[in-house]
């Protein structure tokens, strides 16, 4: 189970002495490997670094998006900052997408993910493709696409869930703005947990599940002491993964808008309204920064306890 | 151990109830998501579609309906624009950027893959939406598909480093030893050995980006201004937000013209690599 086996397998491992230059085949040399990286890197950096760096300085400015303050903006200092945490709507907006986050993305997707992988481990045939199929293909489908489903599902007059309910006039997306962009998330992303718990549960060793069940283990105790010990590494990248996808994505914005009276505007959506429609770039420019701090600390404190966990098993 | 076994009849009512419960499950995880997907392969065929699912009337007569919306098949055209223009812009580059970094030892390089591969999970388009809106204003391009598909590739390069790297450090490299035997130069060496050799991660690859991009609504939503030049991920939210009532007939059969090239594509990719995770995690 050596980590370098993927290129040369085992036979063709080289001297340590000669390997940079039995590495570089083509005679690239350092120069040109640099020139090669070079225009790829400039990309990156131009618009993917540069906007998260300038998110810093727009955010201590008070540029707007029209009027005087577009022409020359000023800088004002930490003053959106102290605006940002002094607002009640900030904190709303950011208790919002904890619930969210926590809801949808690591217990409904990560749960519901697992369950289908686990239900259909030893299952083969037409009902393990059929629902693979849809669980995926919700997954798959453009999200402008998924959201006009959703609203057409939760329609007021005309929807089918009232219809099969029989709850005909309720509007579930102004009465239960939150549980529906929820249950939406969790329609949307399950597939990506199902799929990594799928591979992850393939490659639990038989064996050790066939002496689990030799000394009478059921199922339940098969999960929680061979199972869940062998995927902790997927268990951990799949929250990260999904923490951090959950906590940024826009698409809730095109079921509910962030309504109504800002019920549903989780922190990807406050930003948007509060930057482009409400014109105040450096405030959202500031909130922003706030977010990209919050994801850092959330990928920082991963790989915490990806190397504690590494590290305790080795 | 020590528990004696259970008799045979408890085990038999066990065994059947759950089953039982796993039939029912099924049927509920089933239900919760082909339900909404219902309304997407009924309607688009349907005389006069509501939003309630049922028996279609079937008719084609609906997709008609595309070639006279002013907007419609231009706003595919947009799509295919910059999906296809980000694909060939990430796999030159990214080819490029791996072949090296996969062949020579670049100080810093294991580091540097993966700070840029954390930031682009951190920095997404959500995050840095004020400043990378003000950038294009700034540089002019604001409200042209180039804009979009700069944004865009900057933000799934990293990634497409990553994956080219993976499959490129597999390629024997014998091949190129003997390319270089008769004098063939590192970038002939990369277009004539190394990117046939590495076709099937370029292929994964292609699609992969084709498929985010498609489906990506909110850089083109943030970026482009004018119908003309919307691509069918924020033409298909314009069709459903404008005042009045939404034309269903138009809309159904949009939305599945719109989702089957990547729905198609998806598992293709599926049907002939699998699935692979990348970014610390390979099962």
């Amino acid at each position: 189970m050596s980590a370098t086996g993927t290129a040369a397998g085992p036979g063709l491992r080289r001297q340590p002495g000669r390997r940079r230059r039995a590495d570089d085949v083509a005679g690239l040399g350092r120069v040109r490997a640099g020139l090669f990286v070079a225009p790829a890197l400039a990309l990156i950096g131009l618009f993917l670094v540069f906007p998260a760096v300038w998110t810093i300085y727009l955010g201590m400015t008070d540029y707007r998006l029209t009027g005087l303050a577009a022409a020359n903006p000023e800088f004002v200092g930490l003053d959106n900052f102290a605006t940002a945490l002094g607002d009640d709507e900030f904190w709303h907006s950011l208790w919002l997408t904890l619930i969210f986050v926590l809801v949808s993305g690591v217990i409904g997707q990560t749960l519901l993910g697992f369950s289908v992988a686990w239900a259909l481990r030893r299952v083969r045939g037409w009902v393990k493709s059929v629902i693979e199929t849809l669980v995926l293909a919700a997954w798959v489908v453009p999200a402008s696409v998924a959201s006009f489903l959703w609203l057409a599902l939760l329609d007021r007059r005309t929807g089918t869930l009232n219809a099969l309910l029989g709850t005909e006039g309720t509007a579930w997306l102004i009465e239960y703005p939150m549980v529906a962009i929820i249950v939406f998330n969790v329609w949307v992303g399950t597939a990506f947990s199902m799929l990594l718990f799928s591979s992850a549960l393939a490659a639990v060793p038989p064996s050790q599940l066939e002496s689990a069940r030799m000394v009478g283990a059921g199922s339940w105790q098969q999960l929680r002491d061979v199972v869940l010990p062998n995927i902790r590494g997927h268990i951990l990248t799949n929250t990260l993964l999904i923490t951090l996808w959950t906590f940024n994505t826009f698409t809730p914005y095109l079921l509910t808008a962030g309504g109504p009276r800002d019920e549903s505007a989780i922190l990807a959506v406050y930003i948007y309204t509060t930057a482009i429609p409400g014109g105040q770039l450096g405030m959202g420019a500031a909130i922003s920064l706030i977010m990209l701090l919050i994801n850092l600390v959330i990928a920082l404190g991963y790989l915490r306890v990806a190397r504690a966990a590494s590290g305790g098993r080795r | 151990m020590s528990a004696p076994p259970p008799s045979l009849g408890r085990r038999m009512v066990r065994h059947y109830l759950s089953r039982v419960l796993f039939v029912v499950a099924m049927g509920l995880v089933l239900v919760f998501f082909a339900l909404p997907m219902l309304w997407l392969v009924t309607a688009p065929f349907d005389a006069d579609p509501s939003l309630t699912v049922g028996w279609p009337d079937w008719t084609l007569a609906n997709f008609a309906q595309l070639a006279e919306n002013r907007y419609a098949l231009g706003s595919l055209r947009n799509s295919l624009i910059l999906g296809v223009g980000t694909m060939v812009l990430v796999l030159a580059l990214g080819s490029l950027a791996a072949y090296a970094l996969s062949r020579v030892r670049i100080p810093g390089r294991d580091g540097l893959l993966y700070a840029l591969l954390l930031l682009s999970s951190i920095v997404t388009g959500t995050a840095a939406m004020v400043p990378t809106f003000q950038l294009m204003t700034q540089i002019g391009l604001i409200n042209t598909q180039i804009g979009v598909i700069l944004v865009l590739a900057g933000g799934v390069l990293p990634t497409v480093v990553f994956i080219l790297k993976d499959f490129m450090d597999s390629i024997p490299k014998s091949y190129e030893e003997s390319a270089r035997l008769y004098g063939a130069s590192p970038l002939q060496i990369l277009t004539h050995v190394v990117v046939p050799t590495a076709r099937p991660g370029l292929a994964f690859v292609a699609v992969w980006t084709v498929v985010q991009v498609w489906g990506n609504f909110l850089v083109p939503f943030l970026l482009l201004r004018t119908p003309e030049s919307q691509p069918a991920a924020v033409l298909m939210y314009t069709f459903y937000t404008e005042g009045g009532q939404p034309d269903l007939r138009l809309l159904s059969a949009f939305s599945l013209v719109f989702s089957v090239p990547v729905i198609a594509m998806y598992f293709l990719v599926n049907r002939r690599y699998g699935f692979r995770f990348h970014g610390g995690i390979k099962s």
